[in-house]
């Protein structure tokens, strides 16, 4: 709680320090607005639903494309750690894909699939995928021959080594690159958002891209904020419940109480 | 022990190795682990072998448990060929070998789950009671790492001895652990093996362990991988590591196990 308090201490001395320095003209406002603009940007752009809207259409084309890269990702990883040809080709080609920023792909994305949303979605699975799987590959080749022979002798053959010991086994591995995969989609969509014009629908990073067209710096700012905040949420969502598995089971050290 | 705490099985099963050898390829040599190596044991009887790095022990442990396939010869169990792994043989490691993602309880568990003739609420009563048996009932809901070395190599033995195997093949399992904890587990084991009535097949470096655990002593000579002797222990039991019967005992081998090493010492020096 005092962690808490201290926060929201400092945070609430900066936001009033720039309000004072805006007022007395330090900046010029169309580089940087007041907060309290900013606030009341938000405030409106909530009760009009243009930025819930916004921030709806962006976390729907997250949340498709994220679980798509699991999906792919995962057993791809599987694959390329078990079978030796899988991974001279794939596994190669996922660890050369993985170096490209995903946004390359945007270009791509707009030939074949046009100005849709799963052109936006394509973009977020390509920035999934890769991480993952390679991350998932990783993890299965540092489990400890002796999980397998433990399981073995009790039993355990084929599919139910994979699903119950080696996949568990690689859990650490897996969650890491399903943040950095995270990471990297998440950055890749606004990049997308920002440099394309999607019509079937208008994510934030548009609305960001329309912010400083109009100038509307106080727009601008207050959508970074939002921003941030699905950030935020989405690591306490998505992984601090995989965090304190993992920590909790295997006594890792992050997320310490 | 209540039987009906208890997973159906036979009697303990009686071994057989019959010129068993076994070769590993590394980069540069072939290392003869095993040659034709024959062995019987006992249903019900704790064999203990022993003998130096590199003299094919743990190799033997890891074809009876049908982890590994010999070139030559082979193991039967009750007269049957074993061709792999089979729940009536669970194996013990050195490490404790414990999944991390599982809680102690899940990983008594996890040999009884594979059994389909059991069910869920069963399956818990006889983890429990395992538990029970190594003294850990109080830790059924412990995190592995939460554990000491002793503790560990408790839970994996109750996780080995939950399925009621009829041989149970323990590989070194008392090695990484302090001495206080390892005498504990000599009393232990005893107990357990006089109570559940099992075949164990026992490896270790520890002359003396051996000694102390075993009906049988059996010691091998490395380069290629033979036995070399066998002594049966005939002192009444419990055995106390401690006592001085048994350090006769454990000095008659250590003399043998060094006229195995001497020659060895001696080619190194040339």
């Amino acid at each position: 709680m005092k962690r808490w308090r201290n926060a929201a201490l400092l945070f609430a001395l900066l936001i009033g320090a720039m309000e004072v320095l805006a007022r007395m003209g330090a900046w010029s406002p169309v580089l940087f607005p007041s907060p309290l603009e900013i606030g009341r940007y938000l405030l409106e752009a909530v009760a009009d639903r243009t930025l819930l809207d916004a921030s709806w259409v962006t976390v729907k084309r997250l949340m498709i494309g994220y679980a798509a890269g699991l999906g792919v990702g995962v057993p791809l990883g599987l694959l390329t750690a078990r079978f030796k040809i899988v991974d001279d080709t794939l596994g190669t080609a996922a660890l050369g894909l993985q170096t490209l920023p995903s946004v390359c792909w945007v270009p791509l994305a707009l030939i074949w699939f046009g100005q849709t949303e799963l052109a936006m979605v394509f973009v977020v699975v390509m920035g999934t995928v890769w991480s993952v799987s390679l991350a998932t590959a990783a993890g299965v080749r540092n489990v400890p021959p002796i999980y397998v022979r433990a399981a073995q002798t009790m039993g355990s053959r084929g599919f139910h080594t994979w699903a119950r010991v080696i996949l568990p086994a690689s859990l650490p591995f897996i969650v890491s690159g399903m943040k950095q995969g995270w990471a990297f989609a998440w950055r890749s969509l606004m990049a997308a958002e920002i440099y394309v014009t999607v019509l079937t629908g208008f994510g934030l990073g548009h609305l960001l891209h329309y912010g400083r067209e109009l100038q509307a710096m106080d727009a601008v700012v207050g959508i970074m904020l939002v921003i941030v905040l699905i950030g935020l949420l989405t690591d306490k969502i998505l992984f601090s419940p995989f965090e304190r598995f993992l920590h909790r089971r295997w006594g890792t050290a992050q997320g310490k109480r | 022990m209540n039987s009906g705490l208890e997973m159906k099985n036979g009697l303990p099963e009686e071994l057989t190795v019959r010129g068993v050898s076994k070769s590993f390829k590394t980069s540069r040599q072939t290392i003869r682990a095993l040659e034709d190596v024959s062995l019987q044991i006992r249903g019900g009887e704790f064999v203990c072998l022993v003998g130096p790095s590199g003299c094919g022990k743990t190799t033997l442990l890891n074809i009876v448990a049908g982890l590994e396939t010999p070139d030559e010869g082979t193991v039967l169990a009750d007269g049957k060929q074993i061709s792999g792994p089979g729940g009536d043989r669970m194996m013990m490691f050195q490490e404790s070998a414990l999944f991390p993602w599982l809680d102690v309880a899940g990983n008594v568990l996890f040999g009884l789950k594979l059994r389909s003739d059991i069910n869920g609420k069963k399956r818990r009563e006889i983890a429990a009671n395992y538990l029970k048996l190594v003294g850990l009932e109080r830790f059924m809901h412990a995190n592995i790492h939460e554990l000491s070395g002793g503790m560990k190599q408790r839970v994996a033995l109750a996780r080995s001895l939950a399925p009621n195997p009829r041989v149970l093949l323990m590989d070194e399992p008392f090695a990484s652990l302090d001495a206080m904890t390892r005498e504990q587990l000599y009393g232990d084991i005893q107990e357990i093996w006089a109570q559940k009535k099992k075949t164990i097949v026992f490896v270790t470096h520890n002359v003396r362990e051996a000694v102390c655990l075993g009906d049988r002593v059996i010691l091998f000579s490395p380069h290629p991988g033979r036995i070399q002797e066998q002594f049966e222990i005939g002192l009444p039991r419990p055995r106390d590591i401690n006592s001085v019967d048994l350090a006769k005992y454990a000095t008659t081998i250590t003399r043998a196990l060094k006229r195995i090493l001497r020659p060895e010492l001696e080619e190194v020096n040339e």
